[in-house]
């Protein structure tokens, strides 16, 4: 089931680039999101600054 | 945002647009400081700020969304966001984040047209 919260998914079909950080939600998780709600993502990657 | 993500971003932007001239191409971010992650929606936006990387000078003006903000939340199925998510949601004010985002995708992104 999408859109789990009820209200209209506007993230269906769309291109997502996702910049997720080490220290905050990562990529994987980000794109995990995105696509569960229909998007499509295209690049995902976790910054780490150190 | 390290160069190697500016470079990536401005090709598959560019490259998204010049394929079926859409503007469907969003940039969700994930960075629980939200300074550091209003450095990063500015460079997907209007340029690199530092005047450093690849986007430097260069205005996508991407609709950039972080992944805390209630708008991602409300579209993402429930059991997921909470699994991949949530626990984020303690930590950081994210009603604060929603109304910072809004505000750059009304004044630089394409969605303010």
């Amino acid at each position: 089931m999408k859109g789990g919260y009820g209200m209209d998914n506007w993230l269906e079909g769309k291109t997502a680039i996702v910049i997720g950080e080490r220290d905050g939600v990562q990529g994987p998780s980000i794109a995990t999101c995105l696509e569960a709600a229909g998007a499509n993502v295209v690049y995902a990657v976790t910054e780490c600054f150190v | 945002m390290d160069a190697e993500n500016q470079a990536q971003v401005k090709k598959i932007a560019e490259g998204v647009e010049r394929e079926d001239g859409s503007n469907n191409v969003i940039v969700v971010l994930g960075a629980s400081d939200i300074e550091g992650a209003l450095i990063s929606a500015e460079t997907v936006t209007v340029g690199d700020p530092s005047f450093t990387g690849p986007l430097a000078g260069v205005s996508l003006r991407l609709p950039v969304y972080h992944i805390l903000e209630p708008e991602i939340k409300q579209a993402v199925p429930q059991d997921v966001y909470e699994e991949n998510a949530g626990i984020w949601e303690l930590t950081v004010d994210t009603e604060k984040i929603g109304e910072e985002f809004k505000a750059i995708r009304k004044k630089n992104s394409r969605e303010g047209d």
